[in-house]
């Protein structure tokens, strides 16, 4: 029996073979079935710790093919009369070679890349790369199960979104283009095949894309919340659950509750392409000719759309918020302020997520007394935000901080988060909307608030959590000059797009320098390129960093590096499948207990003892 | 798995179950949703459907019954009436299915095409996706018709298990469609 040979190593385990839970997990035989041979370890593999460092890393994949789109679109928007001749190799026939070797980018193709941009970041990286990864980590070691609830369910979570993922890239090479209406799909752009080369097949494999993405989210969603509810171990009550694991479990419930309304209107839209229905579609002219649709509304689907749209960016930053709160905690040597607070307005947030999506839809109609509803719920979604900007503040207060990159990116999104939740109230008001709406205005909030916060709490979290997967740590110095560097190049990137947005200068749009009244942004423009150009460089840091760390890292030499109370760093080293060697875990008090009594720490699996002064 | 599971009342298989069908009535519930907002606009046109649907409910919710019995007769090991009522509840369910086809060509026939009006695409899509759910509890009482015939009737937890999966699904579908009706009746 292997639960007889196990000796404990440190006082954490032995203090969960004293008190722990003795499930037989080791009684049986699992070790076929998981980490046998190459194909079931590290390709079809069923350990959660495994799926998650395959999501990070198809994510990170992700995210490069990504970035050097926005790359492309943004030396097209910074230097327009430049020649792209060299990236024709690349790009090939969309790039146009003019007699005297100028290359210029298609017009069209720029949309399909500003469309590509959007999808990728926004699903493939955000959610699965962000909420897949720590999800899959972190809720089993962290709640004390031994994996997921349904392991065969979790793979299949993976390779729905590998799946997806090919079929977005098999868009990329069709002769029509990647679909190119944008990433919200508004028809009837996106329903009629003969609007544009964009809408034609390349709209065809981007929904199959998301349909299958969608899936792979349901898969995994059920599955964490299915964890988190039912696989916590002995004594891990909900009001001990460190706060990534609250993060992740309403990530995974308003997933749940958001992506099948994606679905329909998908299911929907379809049927507007295939088989001719006008669902979406009415009085439509495509080249003087009318089309048969008659009947149907656009709205319905922007609707339907924003249903999901806005939980989405909820999906995207609370999983970042998780991390966040974990990581500053742990490196200031404080417990979490508020941790009730924290997890109320976490609720909040949720709740409050479902109830504005029409600001989405100030300018296309919406009834403005309706519209006056949607400011009100989106102002107050300002107030639990600041609840949670506040603790995080108060954490840091008076704390004997660590910097080391994993904590100083979660300072930089606790920044991020209020230079970009501040321009979210202006954009929350209806009447602001009406010079705001479609400017660069509000490219520069989701980008500050969204995009950058979220790659924030990734890059805390990967810094963090780093030798918890490999065993090994990412070198300090190469992390702590990604963090500058990136910090001061989001900011050089996305602040100066606030004055172009509040001059008027619209998003989309091919270019500029052919306007004379945007003529002035010129300059700007081309700054906002050499910082987009420099910020990603500083990307390619963190990836060799990453990789390198991998193997050639220093290595981790105890089990509780950070001197941190939860769950997982009572784990081996080397964690194998079921995570720990003997019993599970019983846990004792919640997580923060940092700085309590004199004690620089206490594990939640030491008892609370009597002399112990009174719970938080 | 058997070694995971914890002193909790309700087996995490059971709780992926219903955590799944929450997202399922999420995308009935957008479409309806939709119907409802999309019939509000205007230039809608109304229809009665068949008389057949309706009679169609009267299919699922025997087989709904019966399957329950099935799964009464498991639990006594009774394996004659357990193959018969298994059997039953598979036919009623491709009965259902099949009449469903029956109710759209019945419309088609009328000029009630899936093409002339929102109000008609709706009748489609609703019944057509619930239909497509259908098929895939008929799928899992394939399996358990074949485990039936093949293997020996003996109440194990793990086919128990998989039976009571089955068995919510199934039901699951069954008000799903209830619902459905009621909506469409209610709506014109």
């Amino acid at each position: 029996m292997a639960t007889a040979i196990f000796a404990p190593t440190t006082r954490e385990e032995g203090l969960i073979q004293e008190l722990g839970y003795e499930d037989y997990f080791h009684d049986h035989h699992h070790g076929d079935k998981y980490q046998s041979n190459f194909v079931s370890h590290y390709i079809f593999s069923q350990d959660h710790k495994m799926i998650a460092k395959q999501f990070l890393i198809t994510g990170m994949m992700w995210a490069i093919i990504g970035g050097l789109m926005s790359l492309v679109f943004r030396m097209q928007l910074g230097f327009p009369e430049e020649s792209l001749a060299w990236i024709k190799p690349v790009l090939g026939k969309w790039i146009t070679v003019s007699a005297d070797g100028i290359g210029k980018l298609q017009a069209d193709f720029y949309y399909a890349l500003v469309t590509m941009h959007g999808t990728i970041l926004v699903f493939f990286v955000l959610t699965a790369g962000l909420s897949g990864t720590f999800s899959n980590l972190l809720i089993p070691l962290m709640v004390g199960a031994r994996d997921m609830a349904s392991p065969l369910l979790n793979m299949l979570s993976y390779w729905f979104f590998f799946i997806s993922g090919m079929v977005m890239f098999a868009s990329l090479f069709l002769s029509t283009g990647p679909f190119a209406g944008g990433w919200v799909a508004y028809p009837p752009l996106s329903a009629l095949p003969e609007a544009m080369d964009g809408s034609k097949a390349g709209m065809t494999l981007w929904t199959i894309s998301l349909v299958l993405f969608v899936v792979s989210v349901l898969l995994g969603g059920i599955n964490y919340i299915t964890t988190v509810l039912n696989l916590r171990t002995k004594g891990m009550t909900m009001w001990r659950l460190p706060l990534p694991i609250w993060a992740f479990f309403v990530t995974a419930i308003i997933g749940l509750l958001s992506f099948p309304v994606l679905v329909s209107a998908f299911f929907l839209m379809m049927l507007d392409r295939g088989i001719g229905t006008s669902f979406y579609l009415s009085d439509i002219y495509i080249g003087g000719q009318a089309l048969d649709h008659v009947g149907g509304s656009p709205i319905l689907y922007q609707h339907l759309f924003w249903f999901l749209g806005h939980p989405e960016v909820y999906i995207i930053i609370l999983p970042a918020m998780g991390i966040v709160s974990e990581v500053l905690s742990v490196n200031a040597r404080k417990p979490i302020f508020g941790y009730k607070a924290m997890v109320f307005s976490i609720l909040a947030i949720a709740f409050l997520s479902f109830i504005v999506w029409a600001h989405h839809m100030f300018m296309s109609g919406v009834n403005p007394f309706i519209a006056n509803f949607f400011v009100i719920f989106t102002l107050i979604i300002a107030v639990p935000s600041a609840v949670k900007v506040f603790n995080w503040i108060a954490t840091l207060y008076g704390g004997s901080i660590r910097f080391n990159p994993a904590s100083l990116f979660a300072i930089g999104f606790v920044s991020m988060f209020i230079s970009g939740g501040l321009t979210g109230i202006w954009l929350g008001n209806s009447t602001l909307d009406i010079q705001l709406h479609d400017t660069y205005f509000v490219v520069a909030h989701f980008h500050i608030v969204m995009g950058v916060a979220a790659f924030f709490g990734m890059y805390a979290g990967v810094y963090h959590w780093f030798p918890k997967m490999y065993g090994r740590f990412m070198n300090e110095t190469l992390g702590k000059f990604h963090f500058w560097g990136t910090l001061i190049g989001a900011y050089c990137v996305f602040w100066p797009m606030h004055y172009i947005g509040m001059a008027g200068v619209p998003r989309r749009y091919f270019r500029f320098d052919t306007f004379e009244t945007f003529n002035h942004f010129a300059e700007l423009n081309k700054f906002i390129t050499i910082a987009a150009i420099i910020t990603f460089g500083f990307q390619v840091l963190f990836i060799i960093n990453f990789f390198y760390s991998i193997w050639k890292g220093r290595k981790m030499e105890t089990m509780n590096p950070y001197d941190s109370n939860t769950l997982e760093w009572t784990t081996p080293i080397e964690t194998g499948h079921g995570n720990w060697p003997g019993k599970l875990p019983s846990v004792q008090r919640w997580a923060y207990d940092y700085g309590k009594d004199g004690r620089d720490f206490i594990p939640q699996v030491e008892p609370v003892s009597e002399e112990e002064s009174p719970a938080h | 798995m058997q070694a995971v599971q914890r002193h909790n009342n309700i087996h995490p298989k059971k709780l992926l179950l219903w955590v799944s069908i929450v997202s399922l009535v999420m995308m009935f519930t957008a479409l309806t949703s939709a119907y409802i907002v999309r019939r509000a606009a205007g230039n809608w046109l109304e229809f009665s459907i068949p008389t057949i649907f309706y009679a169609n409910t009267l299919v699922i919710v025997a087989s709904s019954i019966t399957l329950h019995a099935a799964y009464a007769a498991f639990k006594r090991e009774a394996a004659v009436a357990y193959k018969a009522l298994l059997s039953i509840s598979f036919i009623l369910g491709i009965a259902f299915v099949a009449i469903q086809l029956l109710g759209w060509e019945e419309m088609t026939a009328q000029g009630l095409d899936i093409k002339i009006n929102p109000s008609t695409s709706f009748v489609y899509a609703l019944s057509g996706l619930h239909a497509v759910h259908v098929l895939g509890g008929l799928a899992a009482l394939a399996v358990a018709l074949v485990m039936a015939f093949v293997t020996k009737l003996k109440r194990t937890p793990a086919r128990q298990l998989r039976l009571e999966l089955t068995l919510t699904y199934w039901h699951f579908v069954d008000i799903l469609w209830i619902y459905l009706i009621i909506f469409l009746s209610l709506q014109r």
